[in-house]
Formats: structure tokens, C-alpha cells, sequence
């Protein structure tokens, strides 16, 4: 290897000791940020791809009343993995160890991230929890069955046993570790890899997002992964942390759980949040509306995250209910101040409705919906009523699925032209998300009436009775369209592989650092970085007569919205 | 380094007062636990930056008029292409799998390990093409 002496901006040749090899040998020895940043999203886009095909084997099971599509261990083993690989390999990873990895050095006018070797760590740690929690389904009791929360005392030898949910665990453990290492890297590059006159208050929110997401990891995994320590300890090792025979208190793994379970949620919602944050104002035209109060709801989410836990636990009976209950519906009030910022960004803009701004506006309504209801969850009554059915399900998905597809697609056809240089299909992408949201609708929405009329989740048949095969066909039918969109984007990426439509380094008439280079970026990044005088470097330089610093910020954004009027 | 230092000690202190809430309140010590520990995540951070942060020179990124030409020179040495961090992450892998499947992938596991870790490390007392 080469340890080279690395200069913010490169005018020279690319030839100081980085003769990077090609192929499958460069895949495993990189440790740049862009190569390891496209790895991990490839390869969380895989694992997507997996998840999405058990959910579809899940849907196909509740097609209709008493169906025996799958056997029902089978379908205990496809929802906990379904479960698991969406929230632990797909939508963090994706948008924390593949966007995050590749743009935010980008952004700060970084030559690469702080410990790039670390960073290659991460991502192998990550690929091989991945496969160690499919390896499941290859052992004679099959993968793990307990759900995505493995609650005690269903995760105990005695009820799950087997090399499955041992794989499970270790899986887990491992992309902990992964996280917690690509969080320390994030946040070491923001705070001492910025370029010069790149203040705090100058980062794009994307950035911003990425160092309070990064700390809310190392918040969360540490007590995770203790927490998987303990249960393989219960499970092997003959210690009594979770079961109540020894003295010990399964509520005590809801608690773990839970701990760290919330942060998480928003470890996966901060970074799209971000994606979001970043596309509106491009195309929109405008500065974002309200950057501090962004960064403080952003920083406040953060804050009040980690004392909501256990309102996933009113239903235990062990745990204070106002005070879960009242911090749970405070997260609402940052949550509205990042929704308003968006539209107040989109208010009087010219809005173009290319590919990215569709899935941007999809994800507003989607988590909106999702949000709302997240709301009537956090009061105690209702949760009473609805806990643990469908009604949670639907929530759930619209929060977490709507973030990380729609704002994740956002991301992807927004800066798939800065990962490869290639332009993907507009036609194809509008195609894509038109299935996408009709599909995802279709899906859900009927899922919030299954669970008021008390289906409840983790169950694979229903009866006649019950009143919910209507319902149920539709969700079916629904998530079938969402495949569909799925196969379109595939096409879309072929299409744009055989047959490349060339981008240039700013397609999109971009705002921050990252559209200051070229598509796709050199070994070192820059060759020339604009000066920062502002949130928007390189409109600025693209806009001089219309550049962020030569007045104060006009809150409608009228510059460039009389500009338009002007032409 | 002043708003990195006040991020960390906001989210500390506002940590440090949800736990004196919760413990007076809910008697429940478990959780409280964590949430001690969780505040000491915020405050720990924030006085090492806190107490660096008044012994370095200021920095140009945080100058709100710098120019790019401030950082001109090298900034900081990079590794590159090397092998070394996936084998360690196969050692790993392979030592957690012993979890597992027994003792007997511990052994290839344990060897990777060993043999990464002190790769990795001459390669960065060696510097230069190796």
C-alpha cells in the first residue's frame, strides 16, 4: 500500500502514488470513500432487494383466509428476517454508510474521510453480518423467529433454539459494530476535514444531519450490542439477565431493546431527512428556508430521542406513561418545524418536477401520514387499543418504508450522476415513482383499517369472520405494484448502463461542494474548490449576480424566484 | 471548535436533566442508568473539545472569510489501496461465527486476526510504497 501526503486541492497530475487497481481486486483493497461509499450502497440496495421479496412471500400468505401459502414457521422466520435486514442492512446503511460515506467529504471539501482504513473495516463488518444473518436460513432450524425486537423470553434457548437465532445475534453484533465505526468517521471528518471558511453554520443540512445521526449511533449500538451479549450469555453461558426462573426480568430486555430501538428509528430518519434537505432548494431554486431552525429541530430530535423508549412498553404496565407519553408528542413539534422549513422552502420557488422533487414531494405526504398517526400512537389510550395490531404495522411502514424508499430514491436519482457520471431515465424514474406511491397507498392505508378492526400483527392466517380478506387482497394487490416499480428502477439502471447518457459535473444546477467536481469525482476529490461564503458555495460561484452573501437572506428567496419572472 | 463543543454540551446537559426527571419520578433505576450514562456521552466529549478547544490555534474553517489558498500544503497523510482491513474483517467474521458453529473457526479466525492487526499496524510505521 501507499500512505500519501494529501492536499486539499490537487492541480496536478493523479499520479502521486495512487495507482489504484481496477475490478474486484480495487472492491477489496479501496479505501476511498467514494469506492467504499458505492459498496455499501449497492450492496444495501441488494439487501432491499431480498427484504422486498419476503415481504412480497409475506403479502402472497395473507392473500386470503386460512391460506397455507408458506408453513407459519417459514413465516415467523420470513417477518423477523424481513424485519431485521430493512432496519439493520438496508435503511441505515444506505443512507449512513453509502450517501453519507460518498457525499459528505464532498460536501465539506474533504480529500477523503479522517480514517479511511477504518472506513473499509466497517463496510467488510457490515457485508459479513449481512451474510451471517442469512446464513440462517441455511441451517437445519432454520434463521431466526422471534422478530426483529427479540423479545424475552421467546429469544431463550428454550424457545428458540438452534444455530439460527445464535447467526441472528452475531449478525447484529457485527453490523453494531459497523455502525458505531462509520459514526465515529463521519463525525471526526465534519469536524476537523472542513475547508477553509466552511463554518458549522455554512454545512449543508445533509452534513448537519449525518453528525447528529452519527451521534445518536454511538448513543444507541454500545447498549445494543450489550444487550446481544447478555442474550447469548442467557442462552449459552447459563446466566439469568431475561429469564424470571434465575431472578432476572424479561421487561429488563424491553428496556435494552427499546433504548436503543428509538434513537434508531431516527438513526434511520436523520440521514433521508437530510437527502430531503438538500433536494428541495435545489430545485426549488431557492436557499432553504430556515437553516438554524432546521439544525436545531434536527439537534433536538436528537435530545429528546433518548427519553422515549418505553413508550413501545405502555402496554407492559411497568413504565411512567406521562412521562413517555409527553416526550414522545414534544418530538412532534421539531418533526412539524422540518416539515414547514421544506414547504416554506417549495413556497414561492420554481419548482421543477424532475425525477428527485417527485419522490421528495412522495415522501412529504407518505411520512406525513405515517407522522400523524405516530402522534395518536404516543397517547396511552390509544396505544392500549391498538398496540401490537396492524393498525402499528401500517405506521410503522408509512414512517420508516416512506423515509427510507421515497427520500432514498430521492437521494439515489439525485446523485447518481455525481456516483458514476451517467444520467439515470426520467421517463423510467417518473414511471417508477408513479408505482412506487400508488402501490405503497394501496399497501398501507388499508393495513390502519385491518389493525382498528383488531387483526394482529405476526399472524399468518385470519378467518372469514374477521372481515379483513377484502382489505388484505388490497394491500396484497398494492404491494404487488410496489415490486413492479422496483423491476422498472432495474431497467432504468440497465438502460443507463448499456446505453450512458453523459453528465456533467452539475446537472442539476446544484447548491453544495459536491457539484463543484467532476461526475465522477478524481482519487482526490477537488481540483479546484469555489470560495464558502455562504450555505451555497457553488451557486454562488455559478450565480455571482444572485450569490447568497451580497445581501441578507430574503426569506421568500424573491432573487431567484424575480430572476425566473425576468426570462 | 466552539460550536462542535456546545453541540455536544447541549445535548449532554439537556440528557442530564430528562435523567434527575426521570429518577425522581419514576424510581425506576434501570433506565435512569442509561440515561446517566447517555448524558456522560454528551459531557465527556464536550469538555476534552472544551478544554482542547482554548489550546489550538484557530482554524481557517472556522473563519467565515477564509480562503481556500489558507490549507494550501498537505493536510494530513492518507493510506491507500491496501488489503489489510478486509482481512480483518474476515478475522472477524470468522472469530464471531465460533459463537456459533464451535470452536474450530476461532482458529482461522484468531490467525486472520492476529495476522491483519499486525500488518496493519507495520504499515503504518513503514509508510511509503510498501
Amino acid at each position: 500500500m501507499t500512505i500519501a501526503e494529501e492536499k486539499r486541492v490537487d492541480h496536478g497530475s493523479d499520479d502521486h502514488g495512487h495507482n489504484e487497481p481496477r475490478g474486484i481486486y480495487q472492491w477489496l483493497t479501496s479505501t476511498d470513500h467514494k469506492v467504499i461509499g458505492k459498496s455499501y450502497m449497492y450492496t444495501s440496495l441488494v439487501f432491499l432487494l431480498i427484504a422486498g421479496s419476503m415481504a412480497m412471500l409475506i403479502r402472497i400468505q395473507l392473500t386470503g383466509p386460512n391460506n397455507h401459502f408458506i408453513s407459519q414457521q417459514a413465516y415467523n422466520e420470513l417477518f423477523t428476517i424481513h424485519g431485521s435486514i430493512m432496519l439493520y442492512l438496508f435503511a441505515g446503511p444506505f443512507a449512513f454508510g453509502g450517501f453519507a460515506n460518498f457525499i459528505l467529504p464532498l460536501q465539506i471539501g474533504a480529500p477523503d474521510m479522517a480514517f479511511p482504513r477504518l472506513n473499509a473495516l466497517s463496510y467488510w463488518l457490515y457485508l459479513t453480518g449481512g451474510t451471517t444473518m442469512l446464513l440462517g436460513f441455511f441451517t437445519a432450524g432454520g434463521a431466526a423467529a422471534f422478530g426483529w425486537v427479540a423479545y424475552a423470553p421467546l429469544s431463550s434457548y428454550t424457545n428458540a433454539p438452534g444455530v439460527g437465532p445464535d447467526l441472528w445475534i452475531i449478525a447484529i453484533a457485527l453490523t453494531g459494530f459497523s455502525g458505531i465505526f462509520t459514526a465515529v468517521n463521519l463525525i471526526t471528518t465534519a469536524f476537523y476535514l472542513r475547508a477553509p471558511g466552511m463554518t458549522m453554520f455554512r454545512l449543508p443540512i445533509f452534513t448537519w444531519n449525518m453528525i447528529v445521526t452519527g451521534m445518536l449511533i454511538l448513543i444507541a449500538f454500545p447498549i445494543l450490542t450489550a444487550a446481544m451479549i447478555m442474550l447469548y450469555a442467557d442462552r449459552h453461558l447459563g446466566t439469568h439477565f431475561f429469564t424470571v426462573a434465575g431472578g432476572g426480568s424479561p421487561v429488563m430486555w424491553q428496556n435494552l431493546f427499546w433504548f436503543f430501538g428509538h434513537p434508531e428509528v431516527y438513526i434511520l430518519a436523520l440521514p433521508y431527512f437530510g437527502i430531503v434537505s438538500e433536494i428541495i432548494p435545489v430545485f426549488s431554486r431557492k436557499p432553504v428556508f430556515g437553516y438554524k431552525g432546521l439544525v436545531f429541530a434536527t439537534l433536538s430530535i436528537a435530545a429528546l430521542s433518548t427519553g422515549v423508549w418505553a413508550h413501545h412498553m405502555f402496554t407492559t404496565g411497568t413504565v411512567l406513561l406521562p412521562f413517555f407519553s409527553a416526550l414522545s408528542l414534544l418530538i412532534a413539534v421539531p418533526t412539524g418545524i422540518k416539515v414547514f422549513t421544506w414547504l416554506g422552502t417549495m413556497w414561492g420557488g420554481n419548482i421543477a418536477f424532475d425525477t428527485p422533487m417527485l419522490w421528495v414531494i412522495g415522501f412529504i405526504v407518505t411520512f406525513v401520514m405515517g407522522g400523524i398517526t405516530g402522534v395518536m400512537l404516543a397517547s396511552p389510550p390509544i396505544d392500549f387499543a391498538v398496540h401490537d395490531t396492524y393498525f402499528v404495522v401500517a405506521h410503522f411502514h408509512q414512517v420508516l418504508a416512506g423515509t427510507a424508499v421515497f427520500a432514498g430514491f430521492a437521494g439515489f436519482y439525485y446523485w447518481y450522476p455525481k456516483l458514476t457520471g451517467r444520467m439515470l431515465r426520467e421517463r423510467l424514474g417518473k414511471a417508477q415513482f408513479w408505482l412506487a406511491f400508488i402501490g405503497f397507498g394501496l399497501t398501507f392505508i388499508p393495513q390502519y383499517l385491518i389493525g382498528l378492526r383488531g387483526m394482529p400483527r405476526r399472524v399468518p392466517v385470519y378467518l372469514v369472520s374477521d372481515h379483513v380478506t377484502f382489505l388484505n387482497r388490497v394491500s396484497t394487490f398494492g404491494a404487488a405494484i410496489t415490486f413492479l416499480s422496483f423491476v422498472v428502477w432495474l431497467v432504468n439502471l440497465y438502460v443507463s448502463w448499456k446505453k450512458p447518457v453523459k453528465a456533467s459535473g452539475n446537472p442539476w444546477d446544484g447548491h453544495t461542494l459536491e457539484w463543484a467536481t467532476t461526475s465522477p469525482p478524481a482519487h482526490h476529490n477537488f481540483t479546484s474548490i469555489p470560495p464558502i461564503r455562504s450555505q451555497r458555495p457553488v451557486w454562488d460561484a455559478n450565480h455571482p449576480e444572485y450569490a447568497d452573501y451580497l445581501e441578507s437572506h430574503d426569506p421568500k428567496g424573491s432573487k431567484s424566484s424575480e430572476r425566473t419572472k425576468k426570462q | 471548535m466552539k460550536v462542535e463543543f456546545r453541540i455536544y454540551l447541549g445535548i449532554g446537559l439537556f440528557v442530564l436533566v430528562i435523567t434527575t426527571i426521570y429518577l425522581f419520578w419514576a424510581r425506576e433505576y434501570g433506565g435512569a442508568t442509561m440515561l446517566f450514562g447517555t448524558a456522560g456521552l454528551g459531557i465527556m466529549p464536550a469538555l476534552y473539545m472544551g478544554w482542547w478547544r482554548k489550546r489550538m490555534d484557530p482554524r481557517p474553517e472556522d473563519s467565515k472569510d477564509a480562503t481556500i489558498a489558507e490549507s494550501q500544503g498537505t493536510i494530513g497523510t492518507f493510506p491507500g489501496h491496501t488489503i489489510w482491513p478486509f482481512v480483518l474483517g474476515m478475522g472477524v467474521f470468522f472469530s464471531a461465527l465460533s459463537l456459533a458453529f464451535g470452536a474450530w473457526t476461532l482458529v482461522i479466525g484468531g490467525a486472520l486476526l492476529i495476522f491483519a492487526a499486525t500488518s496493519v499496524v507495520l504499515e503504518s510505521r513503514r509508510g511509503g510504497l510498501v
